[in-house]
């Protein structure tokens, strides 16, 4: 079988606006992410009676708990094979692969297991966050007046 | 109101990141990745920060805020240190988020056992 017949055979078994439903159901879960996110803020804020930029760490440590959790419990990675990028776009995503590795690289032991697979994923992450933080950091430090 | 407008962001956020994810060839790493270097770029005209004053929460759970937060720190720092500055605020603000999750994935993964 050559490669066009073929592909034409795959396209015709191709579930069909499986897309369009992605798309929907990222767009409801991150923006339900989104809402737990401001609930949580004007929670810690109203209840700790803090500045509502200091609840924003809360907010994000609560979260990135949240997620550590429902991840090593087992039942985080059949929602975000489920949400897709509602779950990974948000701070949730970034925790569940630290997790999700972890998990995954633990039977060959502490150093070279966990110590060198944690940051596998979220280590991309922070590398081009910083390079780039730096660099329009710098932008805007000399040519645009700083803070 | 400023929950409807935290779903309407972060949900849209979430709804381009999908549709790249759908469409091209990128990986969810990929993505991520560009969603980070993008929240720097909006932050260096302060566009980011507009956005947050308006949308609240809803701007600062996306990966881009992360960027916004890396940015946002080295700047303060800069203020007052100068060029060094740059180099020593980067984790100010972001510290507790990748502290935590460092932490809580430690101990976690200490109790529990990975299942296939």
């Amino acid at each position: 079988m050559d490669k066009i017949s073929y592909k034409k055979i795959v396209d015709r078994h191709k579930p069909k606006e499986t897309r369009f439903m992605n798309a929907v159901i990222a767009f409801i879960v991150g923006g339900l992410v989104g809402v737990l996110g401001q609930f949580l803020i004007d929670f810690y804020s109203s209840w700790l009676s803090i500045p509502s930029q200091d609840a924003t760490s809360y907010m994000i440590v609560t979260l990135v708990f949240i997620s550590c959790l429902f991840t090593a419990l087992g039942f985080f990675d059949k929602w975000v094979t489920f949400a897709k990028c509602g779950l990974i776009i948000p701070i949730t995503g970034f925790a569940h692969s630290m997790m999700s590795s972890g998990m995954e690289y633990k039977h060959e032991g502490p150093i070279f297991g966990v110590g060198a697979n944690l940051f596998k994923l979220a280590g991309s992450v922070i590398l081009y966050g910083i390079v780039a933080a730096w660099f329009f950091g710098m932008i805007r430090f000399y040519f645009l007046g700083g803070v | 109101m400023i929950y409807v407008y935290s779903f309407l962001f972060s949900g849209f956020v979430c709804l381009l990141g999908q549709i790249i994810l759908d469409n091209t060839k990128l990986t969810a790493g990929h993505i991520t990745s560009i969603f980070v270097v993008v929240g720097a770029a909006l932050d260096t005209f302060s566009f980011y920060d507009k956005i947050i004053t308006y949308v609240g929460g809803g701007a600062l759970v996306p990966i881009t805020s992360f960027g916004h937060s890396l940015i946002h720190g080295a700047l303060m720092k800069a203020e007052e240190m100068g060029f060094m500055g740059l180099l020593m605020g980067m984790f100010d603000l972001t510290a507790s988020g990748i502290t935590a999750a460092i932490i809580f994935s430690f101990l976690l993964l200490l109790v529990f056992k990975p299942r296939n």
